[in-house]
């Protein structure tokens, strides 16, 4: 019962290595921060959701159960996505992407409704 | 009755979510501590009810559990497709795009959630919201359909997002 612990835990920690090497990759060889902001921000979730569940299989076979790693977890997902959306919205308003399309439904984006900001100022690169 | 039992549960979700915290803050399962969790509950959602004005009324549970378990799936399949593109695509064929999303969600926490679910979900970054916030803008990592990741949005989440807060 031990070894089939042991495994499973080897083997969480090693894909969860994997996909937090991954996320690293996509950081390095993305070329502008758009793109950028995908690969650490996933690849991340599930890495360390990988990790948390090997220390929780790794504290079960030592007959500690530990439940701790599922609130880590869960407040991951509902931080994460908020500093996405604050990196990708800084993106958009130093104008360092592509202009998005225009909203079907309204007139712009929250984002580019600055009133007293000066029209399509390029973002100068690696400010 | 039922008005002492609002008035000592506003919002009884909070209530068990908070309980449930707590344990599992606690890392283990006694009386004493489900007891101190219910009671956090009960204090805290009282204290702070002035917060929340408006929160939605109709919060089918069942309903998010589901989605949940789709959502929590999505993110293991889109995770190995998007490290996948992380490793094989080269930069010069990545075809990233903007994705428009019409929403026909109102309330904000619906959209909250179904921004949070893009954002979870790998290859999908959601990154604003339009002024009148009927539209999502959605950045793609790669994609050489946007219309279908938009489509795929707009049924796969967006629909059940819409039975879950009715």
């Amino acid at each position: 019962m031990s070894d089939f612990g042991d495994i499973a835990t080897a083997a969480c920690l090693i894909i969860g290595s994997a996909f937090i090497l991954v996320g690293a990759i996509g950081l390095v060889r993305f070329n502008d921060s758009m793109t950028r902001l995908h690969a650490p921000t996933k690849v991340g979730t599930v890495g360390i959701g990988m990790l948390l569940l090997a220390s929780m299989i790794h504290s079960g076979t030592l007959g500690q159960t530990s439940i701790h790693e599922t609130l880590i977890m869960a407040f991951l997902f509902v931080t994460a996505p908020i500093s996405a959306h604050f990196v990708a919205k800084v993106n958009m308003h130093r104008r360092a992407c592509d202009t998005p399309p225009k909203p079907e439904q309204d007139e712009t984006w929250a984002t580019l409704n600055a009133p007293d900001q000066p029209e399509a100022q390029p973002a100068t690169e690696k400010a | 009755m039922t008005g002492f039992l609002h008035r000592l549960f506003p919002h009884p979700l909070l209530t068990l979510l908070l309980a449930l915290v707590w344990v599992l803050l606690q890392n283990e399962v006694t009386a004493g501590m489900v007891v101190f969790g219910l009671i956090l509950g009960v204090i805290i959602p009282a204290m702070t009810a002035v917060w929340w004005p408006d929160r939605p009324s109709g919060f089918r549970l069942g309903k998010m559990m589901s989605y949940s378990v789709i959502v929590i799936w999505d993110i293991i399949v889109a995770n190995i497709q998007v490290a996948w593109i992380v490793l094989t695509v080269p930069n010069s064929k990545l075809k990233p795009a903007w994705i428009v999303v019409p929403l026909e969600l109102t309330q904000p926490e619906a959209i909250t959630v179904l921004a949070g679910t893009i954002t979870l979900t790998p290859g999908t970054v959601s990154s604003d919201l339009s002024t009148e916030g009927r539209s999502l803008l959605v950045h793609v990592l790669h994609t050489d359909d946007p219309d279908a990741v938009r489509d795929e949005i707009k049924t796969r989440y967006e629909r059940r997002l819409l039975e879950v807060f009715s």
